[in-house]
């Protein structure tokens, strides 16, 4: 297997891909970037939580213009997971008002974003849906 | 008057949209001449200056305005608040004067945007020769459109979209509606940059720019600036009876950030802080929002709009998309919203846009919208929210006499 390495530092890798948020010991609020401190309740002691892999689109859009360089369609959305918020892309769906709907189940799913000049292979997420 | 009250004394607003032989400064300088001119003021009677322009904020354009306006040392402060600037520049001004410290005080917005692209995002930088952690996210490459959008068109229609999950009764055709609607009210308004009625057909045909919002769905960029005058009570009561006449009272002027909730993260939340806003402003003002004449919300997105019904507590909860399909929200409705022709046909001058709210809204209570006057306005809200988060509402109201 090649070496290979999260497009972000939330998602692990390996035979259950799953993401993790750093969840404040005092109030359980969830993030997925470093925090200096907690901004529910000024705590400062994170630990890190494993979310649920499922979960269920509770807001979409299907972009058609974006920056430069990013290619278009796709459909970016806010997935539900298990009561975590999750950001991401849904994939391995076709892009269009009739394939994507509100509440759709969705489950976390990988895919290699190439690998850089040392060989190692960058993997992203995305959610696709359930079944 | 009760003692303590803040007034509009003057006000302005430029046209709206391109100005390719006016500068920034040029168009500041526009707005708050205007202003002075509209309150029988002069630049040696303000207090304190509060200015905001968010593309340059960094070049301090208070003080530039100032030299081509009138440099009389009085303090200046630089505001930057995304989308709320403008008004966070009015309620600097009115805090002054609320505080004493200053008699009368100007504040202004001016942007320059004609021509610009989609804002935030910005071109994706090409991924790196090694794939490296940086940044918060410890991430290895750009993540805009691989992880979700920052695109504002795609954030606020999955605002809208995340409504319609939670209440139901949203479609494409129904965010193109309330596009309709504001595009049909910037017929009547000469300051806007786009006059141009649209049928729903055409708005759902035109370019997607994020489903469901297409183009005419979307706040315009445009170049324009906003400026107003602000006087207290006391002041007010010296000059004569014309200004005072004139003059609209500032009921409320409110402005608040984002609490922390579980999705912020993920998904900017612009409800609670509206709606925290808007209790506050209509508790200050002693007001309802069944009273209310007309309501100048941010309709950056179509999308948007319809959130800001709910957030505004102008419908039950959940009740947004039944008030919008009542009607009560044109011009001839019960609750009128976005008179002017909202941000998508008026224009989204970012620093200018939460003063030329409090523009279209002064304007009405004085009875002087000229085509698309409300009758008989005497109480009016005006929103603006910028993502980060910062919301600001002002109630405004007709002097009495
Ligand atoms: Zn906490």
């Amino acid at each position: 297997m090649t070496n290979q390495v999260p497009l972000v530092d939330y998602l692990v890798l390996g035979d259950d891909p799953h993401l993790v948020a750093n969840e404040c010991t005092a109030c359980a609020a969830r993030y997925f970037d470093r925090r200096n401190a907690c901004a529910a309740c000024g705590g400062i002691e994170f630990t890190r939580a494993r979310l649920a892999t499922t979960g269920e689109v509770r807001a979409f859009t299907i972009v058609a213009f974006a920056a430069p360089g990013i290619p278009v369609p796709f459909v970016a959305a806010l997935i539900d997971c298990d009561g975590t918020s999750v950001r991401a892309n849904l994939i391995n769906v076709t892009p269009d008002a009739e394939h994507v709907r509100l509440g759709m189940k969705v489950k976390l799913a990988t895919y290699p974003l190439g690998a850089d000049d040392a060989g190692v292979e960058a993997v992203g997420f995305g959610f696709e849906p359930l079944g | 008057m009760a003692s303590g009250d803040v007034w509009i004394l003057g006000i302005h607003m430029t046209k709206f949209g391109k100005h390719a032989d006016k500068d920034t400064v040029d168009l500041a300088a526009e707005a708050a001449m205007g202003a002075l001119r509209d309150g029988g003021a002069s630049m040696k009677e303000m207090g304190v200056l509060a200015a905001g322009n968010l593309m340059a904020a960094s070049a301090g354009i208070g003080q530039q305005l100032q030299k081509q306006i009138g440099q009389t040392g009085i303090p200046v402060y630089n505001v930057a608040n995304a989308c709320a600037t403008g008004a966070t520049a009015l309620r600097v001004a009115y805090m002054a004067v609320k505080s004493g410290e200053a008699d009368m005080g100007l504040a202004v917005g001016v942007e320059k945007l004609a021509g610009a692209g989609l804002l935030a995002g910005g071109a994706r930088k090409q991924d790196a020769k090694t794939w490296t952690p940086r940044g918060r996210y410890g991430a290895v490459a750009p993540v805009d459109g691989r992880v979700g959008t920052e695109t504002m068109p795609g954030v606020f229609a999955q605002i809208g979209m995340e409504y319609g999950h939670r209440y139901g009764g949203t479609s494409f055709e129904l965010f193109a509606r309330i596009s309709e609607k504001n595009h049909a009210h910037s017929t009547l308004n000469p300051l806007a940059a786009y006059q141009k009625r649209f049928t729903v057909e055409e708005i759902m045909n035109d370019v997607m720019i994020a489903y469901p919002n297409t183009r005419p769905m979307c706040s315009a960029n445009c170049d324009g600036a906003a400026a107003a005058v602000v006087v207290g009570d006391a002041k007010l009561k010296s000059l004569d009876p014309d200004q005072r006449r004139r003059a609209v009272k500032i009921s409320a002027s409110v402005l608040t950030t984002d609490p922390w909730e579980e999705a912020c993260q993920v998904l900017p939340n612009v409800n609670t802080l509206t709606r925290n806003a808007a209790r506050q402003a209509y508790e200050k003002a002693s007001v309802g929002p069944e009273d209310l004449d007309l309501v100048e919300l941010h309709d950056c997105f179509a999308t948007a709009e319809l959130v800001h019904y709910d957030n505004l507590m102008l419908c039950a909860e959940g009740g947004a998309v039944d008030l919008f399909q009542s009607g009560a929200t044109w011009r001839d409705g019960s609750t009128p919203v976005n008179v002017s022709g909202g941000l998508q046909s008026k224009g989204h001058p970012i620093a200018a846009t939460g003063i030329a709210n409090i523009w279209e809204v002064a304007t009405h209570l004085r009875g002087e919208a000229g085509d698309r006057q409300v009758q008989g306005a005497r109480v009016g809200l005006a929103h603006v929210i910028g993502l980060g988060s910062a919301c600001g509402v002002h109630i405004l109201e007709r002097a009495a006499a």
